[in-house]
């Protein structure tokens, strides 16, 4: 219980401080964003400028600016788009699938994969494969996703060509087709991902295995099959669970990038949308929800990471 | 390691020194003017006279990539170098001083850190406006909570070694104790994770570029070559398949140089 108010006075308080630093994205704009708001998409007047300026609350005192906006926030009110005057919250979730479920499947892939991998490469160990398996996991890590996401586009091109492959289709109107335009970007975003928990899983799994209950277990006579699975694997998570949230951040950037290779309608489409139209406040809201969401599923990584490590708990 | 990590060492670093000189040496070691079009001899693939080939302006491909190295790595490492002397100061200030400076210091650190740092990234290179120095002052804000954080951990230790005891004892200032007793030790901590830190801020600098955040046409900057060679992919790919290559060259020589100056200098894992 004390971990849990210590973890939730933490979490309120970045909370509280990524509220900050979003709200003054637009106002730290060097010159008059107002101005260089409109410029993008009209001719700029005087009243056009005091219209938006006052439809925004940018003409009010700075503090009483953010209690405002900050009471929208929390009740969903993150503002409407400058130029289709729609609330942006609606606009962010027309294009939040996409990039959800981009990426569940690249953590999926990665995850999943890493873990046996993982314990394959602790198990090779000391054989002659220990540089091998350091340099293929090095290029794994900085393989640049979108670069990797547009070979592969170009090999099809040469292999099978006439194969729909960009683009995104809702999984509810055709579930083959969405999962079919999806397999690629999830395998890009994957990689690096994945040869980063293998490596972290390779090294929990050697550090687990020099252990004295490793020893124990072997004197007792159990399976090297149960202690590598059983035994060493299920201490080798703890590292791992903590990992994969931090992942989740990096694929959401990673996947940004790559829906503009795959055509995918997504996060990364609206917000550099957004940005090309100076649409400041959907720019705003778009960090500012994601960001939030971002933390809080650490926030419950992190007590989960508490459930699976007892010593934690205490 | 299994016994030749001192070869493995010697390859990263090679490779690194190999990409770091053709960076520097760029205008003498680019065969012609990355911006001189050549209207005749377009999307060309690989010949004696274009070793990689042209681009679809009849730009030499190679030449464009040595400039682009030049453009990227300059931006990543100006951004790296402004992180780490900023992050690695409120690190090791709040290391040293501990209480509610390091409470605080460390806190601002956190929130940042608490953004994706693609997202956060993007979002200052929004309010700046898109080009190199926005790019080099996002990443810089982004990369500096992870050195703040990465060097406070061993500061903290050497902060409370016999040693820095014995230098307050004798009278020893703050910064004399800072700059000559703590800062030394973690030379080896910081050495490596620049390295790392290059490497990866090397990727996101391209991956910038390639959403036509960084650095603008028509200068030459690899992701942004990328970002035009798709679409010339079915006509001429080679300025796609070279330009991304060239990033995964130099992620990857200085992640490995990172990664075995870790594994050198660690001495927990040197015995393993």
């Amino acid at each position: 219980m004390r971990l849990l108010r210590t973890r939730l006075i933490e979490l309120v308080v970045v909370l509280f401080g990524i509220s900050i630093i979003t709200f003054l994205m637009i106002r730290l704009i060097p010159g008059d964003a107002v101005a260089i708001m409109l410029g993008a998409n009209t001719e700029v007047t005087p009243e056009r400028v005091a219209e938006l300026r006052a439809s925004l609350g940018l003409d009010k005192p700075i503090l009483v600016q953010y209690v405002d906006w900050l009471a929208g926030a929390m009740t969903g009110d993150l503002g409407v788009s400058i130029w289709t005057r729609r609330p942006v919250i609606e606009e962010i979730g027309a294009h939040v699938w996409p990039t959800v479920q981009l990426t569940v499947f690249a953590l999926v892939l990665g995850a999943g994969l890493a873990l046996p991998l993982g314990v394959l490469m602790a198990r090779l160990r000391g054989q002659g494969w220990d540089v091998v398996l350091q340099i293929g996991s090095v290029a794994g890590l900085t393989i640049p996703s979108f670069w990797l996401g547009i070979m592969m586009i170009l090999a099809l091109t040469v292999l099978a060509p006439g194969v729909q492959m960009l683009g995104y289709v809702p999984f509810s109107e055709d579930p083959l087709g969405n999962l079919a335009r999806l397999l690629l970007p999830s395998i890009a975003l994957a990689l690096p991902i994945l040869a980063n928990l293998a490596r972290l899983t390779r090294s929990a799994m050697l550090d687990a295995l020099q252990q004295d209950y490793i020893r124990t277990a072997r004197a007792k006579g159990v399976s090297e099959r149960s202690i590598l699975f059983k035994h060493a694997l299920r201490n080798a998570l703890i590292p791992f669970v903590t990992s994969v949230g931090i992942m989740a951040g990096y694929l959401l950037g990673g996947a940004i990038v790559i829906e503009q290779v795959f055509a995918i309608p997504g996060l990364g489409r609206l917000i550099l949308g957004a940005i090309a139209e100076r649409n400041y406040p959907l720019v705003q809201a778009t960090i500012l929800v994601v960001t939030v969401a971002f933390v809080l599923i650490n926030f419950v990584v992190d007590l989960l990471y508490a459930i699976i490590d007892p010593r934690v708990r205490h | 390691m299994n016994g030749s990590p001192s070869k493995l060492l010697l390859f990263a670093a090679g490779a690194t020194v190999l990409v770091i000189a053709i960076a520097v040496f760029a205008p003498w070691v680019a065969p012609y003017d990355p911006l001189e079009q050549n209207v005749i001899s377009r999307l060309k693939g690989p010949s004696a006279a274009h070793w990689l080939g042209t681009d679809q302006f009849g730009r030499d491909i190679l030449s464009r990539v040595i400039h682009g190295l030049r453009a990227s790595l300059g931006i990543s490492a100006a951004a790296v170098a402004v992180a780490l002397l900023i992050g690695g100061a409120l690190g090791l200030i709040a290391a040293y001083y501990r209480g509610w400076t390091e409470r605080i210091a460390m806190r601002a650190m956190d929130i940042i850190f608490a953004f994706p740092v693609m997202l956060l990234a993007i979002g200052i290179i929004a309010m700046l406006g898109p080009g190199s120095t926005p790019t080099a002052i996002a990443i810089a804000v982004v990369y500096s909570p992870i050195f703040a954080r990465l060097l406070r951990g061993p500061a903290l230790v050497i902060a409370e070694s016999d040693y820095v005891m014995n230098a307050r004892s004798i009278g020893a200032s703050d910064l004399r104790i800072i700059a000559r007793h703590i800062l030394p030790n973690l030379a080896s901590v910081v050495l490596v994770q620049t390295s790392l830190l290059l490497s990866t801020a090397i990727l996101v600098e391209a991956s910038l570029s390639f959403l036509g955040l960084g650095t603008q046409p028509p200068s030459p900057s690899l992701g942004t070559m990328l970002s035009e060679g798709r679409n010339f992919l079915r006509l001429s790919p080679w300025s796609a398949v070279f330009s991304g290559a060239a990033i995964l060259l130099v992620a990857f020589a200085l992640n490995l140089l990172g990664d075995v100056l870790r594994d050198t200098l660690d001495p927990r894992l040197r015995g393993e």
